[in-house]
């Protein structure tokens, strides 16, 4: 099994190693010199002429790309051309705020989705299925954040029940986080929860059909002992690892939902640097992103090896 | 009377004999093809219509008219700058079709030639491009699509390329997993033993068998390529003002949400209807075509 997990993790290096070179190549295709933004109004060539040096500039473009990869490796990931600060210090500064949305969101979306799915598996072909399977699909063509608008202007606006924007940290104020959180994390989990659901309903619908289960029928035991005991244990072993999968959606759908209720995190951070010409933070944040979703990928490997027993026994 | 091939005896049941009915009668009969196919129609015509429609000009300011609420006269409103909606809306159909349908073609134009090549000629030919494929999969689509945004600038033609550039590896993926499907089937066999070349073997007679699902992947892809567009506009870096797109009138909307609440309902219901016509049309394409995935 370890030889397995390893054998994934070996496979990951060459595309993390391709991301890395599309991240750096990215730059390079910026348009105009981005020195010139560092280098303020006076555009002092001394300073510019520095700048070039200390980002090897004047050194061809194979040796700039390992010695920038290089600093990557030791966790160097840029500075940030407006504010000098370290790109990394950036990320880690905003990520938790991100995290604590990522969380609420999961939540919802498999409170919702899993629960939805087994049952419109359980009533298939009934108004049961239909209703579920509709609103799965409305969820995955609602735009969140539109939803989101809406949400702001009935509950904030209209009936005031919930604050409209910002951002506590859950630690220091949970009443205020979670009144905080309630909105966003339905606004990014349901698109998650319609996803879920869709793929719930068709794998218990595999496994109900499965002759494991016919077999636990005709040993004549009920239907929720049928459903609980055998079917939604194997039916949930792809979706375990599914919801590891979701971490990019997440992500992508933080960047819209922190933009509508204004808060602080992850997103907003590479929205603001497209913005503000901060090229050396998106690239950081472009990297950063696809680290995590390949060790999200990895993870989502392991963890099935680790829940499927025919690999597990390798 | 004799018998025609296609008659059966009273009585007995031969549904092999039957002639299978077209794809546009499969379509029709299929419900969500149906239902999503008769959305899209309806928001094909609204763009085609639109200039030819008795509207109010969609860029034209009027003061007069500044953040009117749904009236006879302006049936969605007006916005900030006194423009009609319905006219913003029209108008804003055109730059979400087209930024569906041009993102398609980029991403069918670069990833099914490299799909073709991976799938076909396998080997180092096949690594070189999955791994590639694989490194562009590795970053979420719109984190994606918001770099290659960063670094062509702002504007919908660059969204549009922007959105098709991140949906290349999905096509890739797609069409090499087809391509090396039908290569191994007898009738390829049989082209390469009466001499046929690699690239008309691979047009002629494996790009077709890997057809329908590609389209059904293209119409799902549309569907796709409408919200991106929109949450591009919506974080101002897709269509430019005063052009009008659904995304953008949002991003305008959002800021308006106290004073004028009507400015941001439209536009969301039209992206969400357009979205779920193309999801629907998108599955009941995959029934007909392609019941295997179904």
């Amino acid at each position: 099994m370890l030889a397995l997990i390893g054998r994934r993790a070996l496979i990951a290096i060459p595309t993390l190693f391709l991301v890395s070179l599309f991240v750096f190549a990215l730059q390079r295709a910026l348009p105009g010199d981005p020195f010139l933004v560092i280098a303020g109004e006076e555009r002092d060539p001394e300073v510019i002429a520095r700048l070039r040096q200390i980002y090897r500039m004047d050194d061809p473009i194979v040796v700039q790309f390992f010695a920038w990869l290089g600093q990557v490796l030791q966790g160097d990931f840029g500075r940030s051309l407006r504010t000098g600060e370290p790109v990394l210090g950036l990320i880690l500064q905003k990520l938790p705020v991100t995290l604590q949305l990522a969380i609420a969101s999961i939540i919802v979306a498999v409170g919702i989705g899993i629960p939805a799915g087994i049952l419109a598996a359980r009533r298939k072909d009934t108004v049961v299925d239909y209703s579920a399977s509709a609103l799965a699909l409305s969820g995955l063509s609602i735009p969140n954040f539109w939803l989101g608008i809406m949400l702001i202007l009935v509950v904030s606006v209209e009936l005031k029940w919930l604050p409209a924007s910002g951002y506590e940290p859950f630690f220091s104020d949970p009443w205020g986080a979670i009144e905080r959180l309630i909105m966003p994390a339905f606004v990014l989990g349901s698109g998650l929860a319609a996803f879920l659901m869709r793929h719930t309903r068709s794998a218990m619908l595999e496994v109900l059909r499965s002759d494991y289960v016919r077999t636990a029928r005709a040993k004549g035991l009920d239907e929720d002992a049928v459903v609980n005991r055998h079917a939604l244990r194997n039916a949930l072993v792809p979706i375990i690892t599914l919801t590891t999968l979701l971490f990019g959606e997440l992500l992508a759908g933080a960047v819209l939902t922190e933009q509508v209720f204004t808060i602080p995190g992850f997103g907003k951070l590479i929205v603001d640097a497209v913005f503000n010409r901060d090229y050396g933070v998106v690239q950081g944040v472009v990297l950063c992103t696809a680290i995590g979703f390949i060790l999200m990928n990895l993870l989502a490997d392991v963890l099935y090896i680790l829940v499927n027993p025919r690999l597990r026994a390798k | 009377m004799a018998m025609t091939a296609t008659e059966t005896a009273p009585g007995t049941a031969e549904p092999s004999l039957q002639p299978r009915p077209g794809l546009f009668t499969r379509l029709a009969r299929n419900r969500s093809a149906l239902i999503g196919g008769t959305v899209v129609l309806a928001f094909v015509l609204m763009a085609l219509l639109a200039p030819l429609l008795p509207l109010a000009d969609p860029l034209k300011s009027n003061f007069l008219a500044i953040r009117k609420p749904p009236s006879e006269l302006y049936w969605f409103g007006t916005d900030e700058l006194g423009r009609d909606q319905v006219s913003r809306l029209f108008f804003g159909a055109q730059a979400s079709l087209l930024a569906g349908i041009m993102s398609v073609l980029i991403a069918l134009g670069i990833g099914v030639p490299f799909g073709l090549l991976a799938g076909w000629y396998g080997g180092w030919i096949d690594a070189a491009i999955s791994r590639v494929a694989e490194a562009m999969l590795a970053c979420p689509f719109l984190i994606l699509a918001i770099a290659f945004a960063a670094v062509l600038g702002p504007s919908l033609t660059n969204a549009m390329i922007a959105i098709g550039l991140s949906a290349v590896p999905i096509f890739v993926r797609l069409v090499r997993g087809q391509v090396m499907s039908v290569k191994a089937e007898d009738f390829v066999e049989g082209a390469r033993a009466v001499g046929a070349r690699d690239l008309r073997i691979v047009l002629r007679h494996i790009l077709p068998n890997t057809m329908s699902p590609i389209v059904v992947q293209s119409t799902l892809f549309m569907a796709q390529a409408i919200i991106l567009e929109a949450a591009l506009s919506f974080l101002g870096l897709g269509q430019q003002p005063p052009s009008p797109s659904w995304g953008q009138m949002l991003n305008v909307a959002k800021n308006f949400m106290d004073q004028a609440p009507w400015m941001s309902v439209a536009p969301g219901i039209c992206i969400f209807l357009a979205v779920l016509g193309f999801n629907l049309l998108g599955d009941g394409l995959r029934d007909v075509l392609d019941p295997k995935e179904g």
